[in-house]
């Protein structure tokens, strides 16, 4: 039982934990090569951040110390479907990305941005804006050029819309959230007793129809209950309720499990919008 | 009690169906759809390209004929071919595709190498920024090659395993779609340098 548990746990554990390759994205500015002097940083985060208050574009800013042999596209790329920059839909995202031990510089655009910050564009602002301070070693003043150019570019392209940022549809969708409830309140009261387990089925299944699909037939409701109840047994017998109280041990266990990995939001802190990538861009060194 | 009979039926045939992969299916091969959409233009956005590069090019490497002939004739070629939805599942026109396309890249690749020998056109503002715009599809054509054989192993998939294979043959009849391969030509995509 125990194993059984400990598999179902592993298959819920978040996909992104392989993709080692791709560094946590912890706001505009992420300098984990070290290049930028604390003061450059904190002014590019404030401009970038100021900037997608007004514009709703998305520029973020990453240095790694090495590419460790990946190719500098391959990594971008992958980086940019990851981080989803920019907005859904507009997809108003721009990624600088310099890899300080190959000497490479790269900005990655997002579709929507394509049409003003051209392949042309991009390869003209890190050859003729970034490379040359880099050149100096004056990264700085390299990166905050890069930036302010870029987003010279891209300005008045897309505006923020009036009532701010929606935070509503971020991450899984509601339907999942409420699955995954309906299953951990199965599996709580199905330790009380297999009966309410399947009650809580019957109950749970038909309201999350209902709450996704508004206006389904009473009848098809029924049928969903009775799904519910039978899935809710299921569910119980699978966890092993159905004795007494001495049991529920098993339902916080699972429940505990899947607090931690949160629904909910992002946190309050920076995240991409589910900006798409078609691998625009240009690359350069220095 | 009848009519409520016969709703059970319907709703028993709706769950059904959704059980065997119809609707998977039919979304899977949208995809590839939408993806092999995505090559075709990148791959179109390169061969327009090409005119400008070659022009250029010209003026500064007149002793290069025979590079730029080779250039102008695969991409000739490439143009020659209907690249139509019908070919993703005729391997051997996808084949025919495929390699048409890869010519093309190695004739690239050769005329970026001889570009190195000439200095004053790895100068001209011009030039560089056809560079850049030839860079940037190749890796468009990259990412939307990667894309696309991602779908097409999830159609094939969902095709193949049971109960939607059964399901496939019955009713929709949807054709295994060709992945690329790594060819040759795709692997000496122009390197281009600074």
């Amino acid at each position: 039982m125990k194993k059984l548990l400990l598999i179902l746990l592993v298959l819920f554990v978040p996909l992104h934990v392989f993709a080692l390759d791709v560094p946590p994205l912890r706001g505009h500015v992420n300098d984990y090569a070290g290049v930028l002097s604390p003061s450059a940083a904190q002014k590019l985060e404030s401009q970038l951040a100021s900037f997608e208050q007004t514009d709703s574009t998305q520029i973020v800013v990453l240095t790694v110390p090495s590419l460790e042999g990946d190719s500098l596209e391959d990594f971008s790329i992958r980086t940019a479907e990851a981080w989803k920059i920019g907005q859904k839909g507009k997809d108003n995202g721009a990624m600088l990305i310099v890899a300080k031990e190959e000497r490479k510089i790269r900005i990655e655009v997002g579709w929507g941005l394509e049409g003003k910050l051209t392949d042309l564009v991009s390869g003209r602002i890190i050859r003729n804006e970034i490379a040359p301070l880099f050149r100096d070693g004056n990264f700085d003043g390299g990166i905050e050029r890069g930036v302010s150019s870029i987003m010279a570019v891209v300005k008045g392209e897309y505006s923020a819309t009036p009532n701010g940022k929606q935070p509503e549809k971020r991450g899984a969708p509601p339907v999942f959230g409420l699955f995954i409830f309906f299953l951990v309140a199965c599996v709580f009261l199905g330790a009380i007793s297999k009966l309410l387990g399947g009650l809580a089925g019957a109950v749970g299944l038909p309201l999350i129809a209902s709450l996704t699909f508004p206006g389904l037939a009473g009848l098809v409701l029924i049928v969903i209950a009775v799904i519910g109840f039978l899935v809710g047994l299921f569910v119980t017998f699978l966890f092993g309720g159905g004795g007494g109280f001495g049991r529920s041990g098993g339902g916080p266990f699972l429940g505990g499990g899947f607090g931690g990995s949160s629904y909910g939001g992002s946190g309050g802190g920076f995240s991409g919008e589910g900006g798409g990538f078609g691998g625009g861009g240009a690359s350069g060194d220095w | 009690m009848k009519k409520m009979l016969r709703f059970f039926t319907f709703a028993m045939l709706l769950t059904a169906l959704s059980g065997c992969g119809y609707n998977t299916m039919q979304a899977n091969e949208e995809a590839v759809l939408a993806a092999w959409g995505d090559v075709e233009s990148s791959y179109q956005r390169r061969a327009d390209l090409i005119p400008n590069l070659v022009e250029v090019v010209k003026g500064y490497a007149k002793h290069e004929a025979e590079t730029l002939t080779a250039v102008t004739e695969a991409r000739a070629k490439v143009g020659t071919i209907q690249a139509s939805k019908d070919m993703l599942s005729d391997p051997q026109a996808f084949s025919k595709f495929q390699q048409a396309q890869g010519e093309l890249s190695g004739a690239l690749s050769r005329l970026m190498v001889v570009v190195e020998r000439y200095p004053d056109l790895k100068a001209n503002q011009n030039f560089l920024d056809l560079q850049n715009q030839l860079e940037g599809t190749e890796n468009r054509i990259n990412v939307a090659r990667v894309r696309y054989n991602k779908v097409v192993q999830e159609f094939n998939t969902s095709i193949r395993v049971f109960p939607n294979s059964v399901t496939n043959s019955l009713l929709l009849h949807l054709a295994r779609k060709e992945p690329f391969k790594a060819e040759e030509g795709a692997k000496t995509a122009p390197k281009i340098k600074f």
